[in-house]
């Protein structure tokens, strides 16, 4: 009876479906979980499974200029949206919460925009605007750019919690004498907290994971590790890019860790 | 009782108040709303009217009419193909994969589930990045065909349409699980069993009672994967050897290599126009606010 | 809590021509209300009158379309709700749940800057207060629903308010629990000195707390009385049917009198003018089992169809014609045994003239 997926059907098809599962489970995690042992490959091209073990191309990784300049590159430009995301989308959250349903509904389109408009569209349109700011190729640019990328991920998520969240106690607090921003703070953001970390993590990552925007805006100096990563996938298969992965499974990984278990704790503080 | 101007004490300073704090509420949103509207529609305007003008700035729908020909037209033949193909297979892997994992307790359902998040969460050049290697002349799956005696060359896998179409899949196949799943797990076995018990055959059961129901999730994944597939760049660009264009490949390529920044307008204002008009269909039948909503 | 600190004088509140609409709807129809210093005011009505929309616009959460709202002689109306100095306790008392129980109550000290150190001794008072002496240490999870209400109210008393509004806060609670916590507040409003405005649809709890209630149907004050003046004359069927139990027996105009089965009605009042029906109100208690030879009761003929044994008393269902019921209660005293009538008996009740009320139907 516990396995009974389909009900009534032969144990010959539900061993079937749980196979063709699994089987595409496998399928979805391969790539993933391939990388990791390709990393640590001591050949210069890309064989599988590796002869020989080292850690020769983390240390190529870390060892390179370019590479390193590319990584703080992109964690600068990550935490700063971090920092610029997590407050305006707050912010804006509460205030969306706050206010009418008409003018909430508007602002939830506008705000789903960046998700919905294809990013090769916002690459070249923020391009063409930025050359005439003249910022491309800065970390402003970045920063700005991936800001507004970020925040519909850091919106919803706040404001799905809040949505959970009983206001009346922020009523209760400006009856004692809290004015509203200091009901707020005191009262509203640390019952919500967990949501508003689940969001900046949401925001971390799609910072450092973008791609399509990062590739014409950013360069030079300030190249993104994405940007870098692209133009050497194009041209010619370099290991090191395994060892790189590697380290962004991890964060990723990590993050999404991050996420579940925060995501789960704001779940049960409501 | 008259509710005559003479009785409305304190009316005019109570709705400058009323008015003072909506404007506070919306004033809450306006650093995230204007970085939005800046950074994303203003050069979508841009891009828009661009697509408007000729070379020499003034108005002509020349640019549109360049699209009927035969490069622009093979651009959005080949996108929709290759974005109804990516559906489709998502469709096929991911409908059974979604049914096998609602049907689980919902522990090991959890457990199972990060094979689904852990791709989910990894960056998409990281994924693109392990297709290649495991699609490569000398990548994992040749090597391991070649050593067990299937083939006798390496095949071509990688730089090509099916690379392209394979990696496309592994993408996009979270984003169709997900909603599906979520779905799927509010339906419950007993009708199904109900039905059976009431003398149906389980395949027929399945498909009148089961499938009927899942269809809402069915259908917000399958719109999601092919709006997404519409605009998708990065991994056709890397898996396609360059020979996939697609849209959005298509406008880069105008652009950085034959900076015709008049058709690339074109062709992404006919990429957004249809992006939209999927986005209301979704919103016209599911109501996206309640995405907002848990 | 006592005044030798800061005089904490309590206030009247003054409401003038005050209109809330939401949409088409108005919630609050030109309402006006004086409330005395010191008292006990309950809004009473049915859920939608309007009443907790009336509580909102005194703490200011609500903001009416126009009117006035003085605390005294101050104009409040357009004050912000955290500048007015009010207290308030909620129906699901709005404990902050990642505080103490100590915190939850000190918080509204904390906001005003007081120190520590007396934050926590008018804590404890204020606790001690709500008999609740000691248990600051505790969680609010901890707490059983009445203790939450105890400490909602402790946490709305401790600043010292001079007005307290308090929005059902006692419909969360079981009955036993809520009928002794109906005493203790009224204890402990006699203790404080503040004025109390407090909602509820409960008209027994109103009855029992208040010094006077300010009866609400559909965003208008129906009768502003005294408890006892509300019970016995109610000004209009709505406030007779909402309070008490009542039995309503339609009468016929006769001259400038009524008439109820054929015989002329004993009045104390004057009978409502104007040709519309009019109904006889009944208190059930009121009734007597004898109509007696003193001149002054009038008789409601009936044939007992049903008694219901209930334990410490006995329930008459009579038929007072034309298919209108009344019920009598008896109590099972040894000496009321005896007088027990049997069913199909004919009865003939007896209402004393000045617990006779006829209202008119009124037109909504």
């Amino acid at each position: 009876m516990a396995n009974q997926y389909l009900p009534g059907a032969s144990p010959w098809t539900q061993r079937l479906l749980a196979i063709y599962g699994a089987l595409v489970l496998f399928f979805l995690m391969l790539p993933t979980v391939i990388v990791i042992p390709m990393s640590f490959s001591d050949s210069q091209y890309l064989e599988f499974p590796p002869t020989s073990w080292s850690l020769r191309w983390y240390r190529e990784y870390f060892g390179s200029s370019a590479w390193m300049s590319a990584t703080w590159t992109s964690l600068l430009v990550a935490v700063l949206t971090t920092l610029m995301a997590t407050p305006l989308g707050t912010l804006a959250a509460y205030g969306m919460h706050c206010t009418s349903d008409r003018v909430r509904n508007a602002l939830q389109i506008l705000v789903l925009m960046p998700v919905v408009v294809p990013s090769i569209l916002v690459a070249v349109g923020v391009f063409h605007l930025y050359a005439i700011v003249d910022i491309n190729y800065s970390i402003t640019g970045l920063v700005l750019a991936h800001t507004a990328l970020a925040l519909p991920f850091v919106i919803i998520t706040v404001l799905s919690s809040l949505n959970n969240y009983d206001m009346t106690q922020e009523i209760a607090a400006r009856s004692m004498g809290a004015s509203r921003p200091k009901a707020f703070l005191s009262i509203t953001l640390p019952q919500i907290r967990f949501s508003v970390l689940t969001g900046a993590f949401l925001a971390f990552i799609t910072s450092l994971d973008e791609v399509v925007v990062a590739k014409f805006i950013s360069g030079g100096e300030n190249a993104t590790i994405t940007r870098r990563m692209f133009n050497a996938l194009r041209d010619q298969i370099d290991p090191t890019i395994a060892a790189i992965s590697t380290c962004l499974i991890v964060v990723s990984t990590l993050a999404l860790a991050a996420v579940q278990i925060f995501g789960a704790r704001g779940k049960e503080s409501t | 009782m008259s509710a005559g101007t003479a009785s409305a004490i304190n009316a005019d300073e109570l709705a400058r108040g009323h008015w003072r704090e909506r404007a506070q509420f919306i004033g809450l949103s306006l650093p995230a709303t204007l970085l939005i509207l800046i950074v994303v529609f203003l050069p979508l305007f841009w891009l828009s009217s661009l697509s408007f003008l000729d070379r020499v700035g003034e108005l002509s729908s020349e640019n549109y009419q360049r699209l009927t020909g035969d490069l622009y037209v093979e651009a959005f033949v080949v996108t929709f193909q290759i974005s109804a193909s990516v559906t489709a297979l998502c469709v096929l892997l991911g409908y059974p994969l979604a049914y096998w994992l609602s049907r689980k307790p919902q522990q090991t359902a959890n457990l199972l589930m990060i094979c689904v998040l852990l791709p989910f969460w990894t960056a998409v050049l990281v994924r693109t990045y392990a297709w290649l290697v495991l699609l490569q002349r000398n990548g994992l799956i040749n090597n391991t065909l070649l050593s067990l005696g299937v083939i006798d060359a390496p095949l071509q896998l990688a730089h090509n349409l099916t690379a392209s179409i394979i990696g496309m899949v592994h993408i996009m196949l979270p984003f169709l699980v997900l909603p599906l799943y979520a779905t799927m797990k509010s339906i419950d076995s007993d009708l199904v069993r109900a039905s059976v018990g009431l003398g149906s055959s389980p395949t027929e059961a399945f498909w009148r009672i089961f499938v009927p129901m899942s269809l809402p999730g069915l259908f917000a994944g399958v719109v999601l994967v092919f709006i997404m597939s519409l605009g998708f760049y990065v991994t056709p660009a890397l898996l396609g050897g360059g020979r996939i264009q697609m849209l959005a490949q298509r406008i880069e390529s105008t652009i950085t290599i034959f900076s015709n920044w008049g058709a690339a307008s074109a062709l992404g204002v006919a990429l957004l126009v249809m992006a939209l008009a999927l986005v209301a269909l979704l919103h016209r039948v599911f109501g996206l606010d309640k995405l907002f909503v848990r | 809590m006592d005044a030798a600190g800061a005089s904490s004088q309590s206030l009247p509140i003054t409401v003038r021509n005050l209109v809330k609409t939401y949409g088409d709807l108005r919630v609050l129809d030109d309402v006006s209300i004086a409330i005395r210093p010191g008292e006990f005011m309950t809004l009473l009505g049915p859920s939608g009158s309007g009443k907790t929309t009336l509580l909102m616009a005194l703490a200011g959460f609500v903001s009416p379309e126009s009117g006035s709202i003085r605390f005294g002689e101050q104009e409040m109306i357009t004050t912000s709700p955290h500048k007015r100095g009010v207290g308030m306790v909620f129906q699901n008392y709005a404990l902050f749940p990642f505080m103490s129980v100590a915190e939850n109550v000190a918080y509204p000290l904390k906001i005003r800057g007081v120190s520590p150190a007396e934050q926590k001794s008018r804590a404890e008072a204020a606790l001690e207060m709500v008999k609740l002496g000691g248990y600051g240490g505790r969680r609010i999870n901890q707490l059983s629903g009445g203790q939450k209400q105890r400490v909602a109210l402790a946490r709305a008393m401790v600043f010292e308010p001079r007005i307290i509004l308090m929005d059902e806060p006692l419909s969360a609670l079981d009955k036993k629990l809520r009928e002794q916590m109906q005493i203790e507040l009224k204890q402990l409003h006699q203790k404080l000195d503040a004025t109390i405005v407090y909602v509820t649809h409960d008209q027994r709890e109103a009855l029992t707390m208040s010094d006077r209630i300010a009866v609400i149907n559909r965003g208008r004050i129906a009768q502003l009385d005294e408890p006892k003046a509300l019970y016995r004359r109610p000004n209009s069927l709505f406030v007779a049917d909402f309070i008490g139990e009542t039995v309503l027996l339609p009468v016929q105009r006769e001259g400038d009198g009524v008439s109820l089965q054929g015989r002329k009605l004993k009045l104390s009042t004057p009978t409502p003018p104007g040709n519309g029906p009019l109904q006889l109100v009944i208190r059930p208690e009121l009734l007597q089992l004898e109509v007696g030879d003193n001149g002054d009761t009038n008789t409601i003929a009936g044939v007992v169809r049903q008694t219901v044994y209930q334990g410490d008393s006995v329930l008459l269902i009579i038929d007072a014609g034309d298919g209108h019921e009344v019920s009598v209660r008896i109590a099972t005293s040894r000496a009321g045994q005896a007088s027990i009538p049997d069913s199909s008996s004919q009865i003939a009740l007896g209402l004393h003239r000045d617990d006779t009320v006829v209202l008119a139907e009124q037109k909504s």
